[in-house]
């Protein structure tokens, strides 16, 4: 494949020398004079000088014949306005966009940049999985699926410990998927009962998430009438 | 008409001038809060007095966007020194603001004329030197100076 990658910070510079690795064929667009000076020592022909925005910089480097583009400057608007011109003028079939201020991924979304990856993201992420008082992590958002998956970690002070999973009344557009205890996982029936401990799977509709933590939070009481 | 400008320097704050004393509701976005005293230049009396509004804030930013009252604009122009940047937001205002007018300044003229062929209003204030001088050297060699 023939891969350009622009902004060679450190992001760019690694997922350039592994692409090379992979024996993609690659160009890294880099233009700070000096970091571009300094990369080229290592990557030599493979770097070019030059603003990735300005076209002529784009066509210079084969834009017309490049299977993907991937942009990870340390801009927001270079990277969406680089995807933008590589997917819709140059017609490039695969464009990934780097989201370096997380509240900016609207405008990516906006403009049908994606995929679009945010490392501060992907951080909260593991922060949440990695410290359970947060109590609900968000696993994965099939976006084109209209679909999420998250996890709910249930602890002493949850609402449906003990309960039948039948006995939940559980939001439209949300279902229990499976139930991880003591290490292990299983899908769980209208008789499965609930423990404190318990770690569990939901797929939903985008959106449901907060109706979800109600219900398995301290104050919920999975929705079981007279209690 | 409530005109957005966004991005305050020499012609953005120019225009935000002329099109307050022409009558229309003006509002402009700067990052800088320094750009404020750039719309006061000239001015009799200070920009809040002549009606206008001043908000400090990035064009990328939704809250200062809507704080600025892009939801009631008849109007939208990006004028920050960033060609991307007013690409960008100007589509934004499009887009998702749904802005009947919007008008993006674009030094690049590649860029400008690329997005001109995709529906956004751009100005070139390039191509307009550029124009300006192969003219001007063409009306020079017509004279016999060439």
């Amino acid at each position: 494949m023939y891969i350009i990658v622009v902004g060679a910070g450190k992001v760019g510079w690694n997922l350039a020398r592994e692409l090379l690795e992979k024996d993609h064929e690659v160009t890294l667009i880099e233009n700070d004079r000096r970091r571009y000076m300094t990369v080229e020592q290592e990557l030599e022909h493979n770097v070019s000088y030059g603003d990735a925005s300005e076209l002529w910089v784009l066509e210079r480097a084969g834009i017309q014949r490049a299977d993907m583009v991937i942009a990870v400057t340390g801009d927001d608007e270079d990277n969406m306005l680089i995807c933008q011109v590589a997917r819709e003028k140059y017609l490039v079939d695969q464009i990934i966009a780097r989201v370096n201020n997380p509240r900016n991924r609207q405008h990516f979304d906006l403009l049908g940049i994606k995929p679009s990856v945010s490392a501060t993201d992907l951080i909260l992420r593991l922060l949440e999985h990695e410290v359970p008082e947060y109590g609900l992590v968000h696993l994965l958002d099939l976006q084109e699926e209209q679909l999420e998956i998250i996890e709910m970690l249930l602890g002493k002070d949850s609402g449906v410990t003990g309960r039948r999973v039948g006995d939940l009344h559980m939001p439209e557009g949300s279902l229990l998927i499976s139930v991880l205890r003591a290490g292990k996982g299983f899908v769980p029936t209208a008789d499965t009962v609930l423990e404190e401990g318990d770690e569990v799977l939901a797929v939903l509709d985008p959106g449901k998430e907060d109706e979800l933590k109600v219900l398995f939070g301290p104050d919920g009481d999975g929705g079981v009438t007279g209690g | 008409m409530f005109i957005l400008i966004v991005g305050c320097g020499r012609v953005g704050s120019s225009v935000a001038r002329a099109m307050l004393r022409e009558g229309h509701t003006v509002s402009a976005l700067d990052e800088d809060p320094e750009s404020h005293a750039r719309l006061e230049v000239g001015l009799e009396k200070s920009w809040e007095d002549l009606g206008g509004q001043f908000t400090v804030g990035a064009g990328l930013e939704a809250e200062a966007l809507e704080a600025a009252g892009i939801d009631q604009a008849d109007v939208f122009i990006a004028s920050t020194d960033g060609d991307n940047t007013n690409i960008i937001i100007a589509q934004i205002a499009q887009r998702r603001y749904d802005v009947p007018t919007v008008i993006a300044r674009v030094l690049d003229p590649l860029r400008a004329e690329w997005y001109a062929r995709q529906g956004l209003q751009t100005v070139c204030p390039t191509r307009v030197a550029i124009d300006m001088l192969e003219t001007a050297v063409r009306d020079s060699a017509g004279r016999g100076n060439g």
